[in-house]
């Protein structure tokens, strides 16, 4: 349903994407993850007839991006990730006027069906601009499912959502992916894993790491970052630490706490704890913290080169993993 | 032609849910008012009857200045909101999109020129034995033509920013330009004076529609402006996709 290869985007002289290739096929769900500027929804616009690639070739639904635009927008539904939005008009006005935009017969229906399916029929006649972030985005989300497309590109669908919606949402993308193709960005991993058949990370305009959910689980297994507090002052324990095997990377964070990295595969936290009371320490606290994205790159990739790349790229208290 | 229809029909409704476009609908027929008023007092006193030129004169100039503020909206609002990628991620040609949105903004213009046919209907009452049809007429057709093309100006501009101010003022700003043209043309003679008098809106407007004449050259210097802007309005947006 959708195939990409080689996929290039130049802003000026700043490469957003680069030999993007991938293919996603009917009833599939697939994951876009990356940071933010990864080049995630740059991709995505290019496959919605947006605008044209660079270079590179992608096709939806059989046809070609760039030579056969309108057939592609005509099947795609597209979830911006800023949902647009006019927030003068109700939003049953809203949802009829892209309803006429595409031609549908029994529009009113059409209409009718999507306020149902994103739970939003008791707020038909109210103007869009009073409408709460997480209503907004279903209202985004209703009009990409207008025509009941085949192929959805959904950049960042949960994002400003509560978690009650988002849980929501995510269940409706899995019921619609069974007989759709659906694509969506987002940066939470845990929503990639749990809602996709198969995540692309793409960072810095670049596929690193293509693999399903399973597989990603079992490499990232055990991979987390662990904060740990001692009564008293850690003195020695960073060193004693560091010779248990899967510990890396400690970083001390006040005189009695510090936080480790495990290595994947590993879980090193009983081993941990028996160090810690073994030195005669006092146990206060062991607890996992998730690994924010970027860190998830450094251990999915293991390239030491990409690896050195990405640090300092991304600021962290955004890239935090939901969790 | 479906999607020039469903555009053009959310932009007139907007109109009318906005009070920005009441105030201008309502100035423009305000300041018409006065002019109207006191150029009737002025023809009494002098004891000459006035024609309906008191009303096209005025009413001209005033959309000059009117127009810029009902069009900068247009696509200018689209990129501000975010909407324009969901409008260039639809199934709509570019050109379908900026004809739409011209088509909008002409009907919502027609609406307060139609309301200016008031004056002439209480003008004839105050005149023996009534003002003299031709001009009417024509002052009207030649206005609905040269606000026609003021509107597809307005929207080619409207596409290139998306600040509304911005758009504002480029846009009269061609407007005033194209409306003062020809002031230099008879200084420069033959070398170009021609030229820049055919470029002129009012050569086209003030020459012969005003005066009850229809002439097909001004009939066909409008369209071509309404057409060209139009066809640079599509452009733009088309290249908005390659940046």
């Amino acid at each position: 349903m959708i195939q990409v290869e080689g996929l290039t985007k130049d802003y000026g002289l700043r490469r957003a994407i680069e030999e993007v290739t991938f293919n996603a096929r009917k009833g599939e769900i697939v994951g876009f993850l990356g940071p933010n500027g990864a080049g995630k929804t740059t991709t995505m616009r290019i496959l919605c007839g947006y605008m044209p690639p660079t270079s590179g070739k992608a096709s939806v639904a059989g046809y070609d991006v760039v030579d056969q635009s309108l057939e592609v927008r005509r099947r795609v539904g597209y979830l911006p990730e800023t949902v647009p939005l006019y927030p003068d008009m109700t939003v049953f006005e809203y949802l009829m006027f892209m309803a006429d935009l595409r031609h549908l017969k029994d529009a009113e229906d059409q209409v009718d069906t999507v306020l149902e399916i994103v739970n939003m029929e008791d707020r038909a006649d109210g103007y869009i601009g009073n409408l709460s972030k997480g209503m907004r985005q279903r209202v985004g989300l209703a009009q990409a499912l207008l025509h009941q497309p085949e192929v959805l590109i959904l950049d960042e669908p949960t994002i400003g959502l509560d978690p009650a919606q988002t849980f929501e949402v995510r269940k409706l993308i899995q019921e619609l992916g069974r007989e759709r193709t659906v694509l969506l960005s987002t940066h939470i991993l845990s929503e990639a894993q749990q809602v996709c058949n198969r995540v692309l990370i793409i960072n810095k305009g670049k596929i690193v790491v293509e693999d399903s959910p399973e597989s990603l689980q079992s490499r990232l297994a055990g991979a987390q970052r662990v904060a740990l507090r001692v009564s008293g002052m850690i003195d020695d324990l960073e060193s004693l630490l560091l010779n248990i095997p899967g510990v890396m990377r400690i970083t001390p964070m006040d005189a009695s706490s510090l936080e480790f990295e495990t290595q994947p595969g590993q879980d090193a936290r009983p081993e941990v704890a028996r160090v810690v009371v073994g030195a005669g320490y006092d146990l206060l606290e062991m607890r996992p913290i998730g690994l924010s994205l970027e860190e998830i790159f450094l251990q999915l990739t293991r390239d030491e080169t990409a690896a050195s790349d990405l640090t300092g790229e991304i600021p962290e208290n955004e890239m935090m993993e939901e969790g | 032609m479906r999607n020039v229809w469903t555009i053009a029909r959310r932009e007139f409704k907007l109109y009318f849910a906005s009070p920005a476009a009441y105030l201008i609908a309502f100035m423009t027929l305000l300041v018409l008012g006065i002019i109207f008023y006191a150029n009737v007092v002025a023809s009494m006193l002098q004891q000459f009857a006035p024609s309906i030129q008191v009303i096209l004169g005025p009413l001209v100039t005033i959309f000059l200045f009117a127009i810029p503020a009902i069009t900068m909206r247009l696509l200018a609002e689209e990129q501000r909101l975010g909407t324009m990628e969901l409008l260039l991620t639809a199934p709509v040609r570019d050109w379908e999109l900026v004809v739409g949105k011209w088509l909008g903004g002409f009907l919502f213009i027609l609406v307060i020129i139609a309301i200016t046919w008031f004056y002439p209907i209480l003008l004839n009452q105050l005149v023996d034995p009534g003002i003299d049809q031709g001009p009417l007429l024509t002052g009207y057709l030649g206005m609905v033509l040269f606000v026609g093309a003021l509107v597809a100006v307005g929207v080619a501009i409207s596409s290139l920013f998306s600040n509304q101010i911005a758009v504002y003022f480029a846009t009269l700003g061609v407007f005033l330009v194209l409306w003062l043209v020809s002031m230099p043309s008879q200084a420069m003679g033959a070398m170009g004076g021609g030229l820049l008098q055919y470029l002129d809106f009012s050569e086209h407007y003030y020459n012969t529609f005003y005066r009850g004449v229809i002439d097909l050259s001004d009939i066909v210097y409008f369209l071509s402006v309404t057409i060209l802007a139009l066809f640079m309005g599509s452009v733009s947006v088309e290249t908005r996709r390659w940046r």
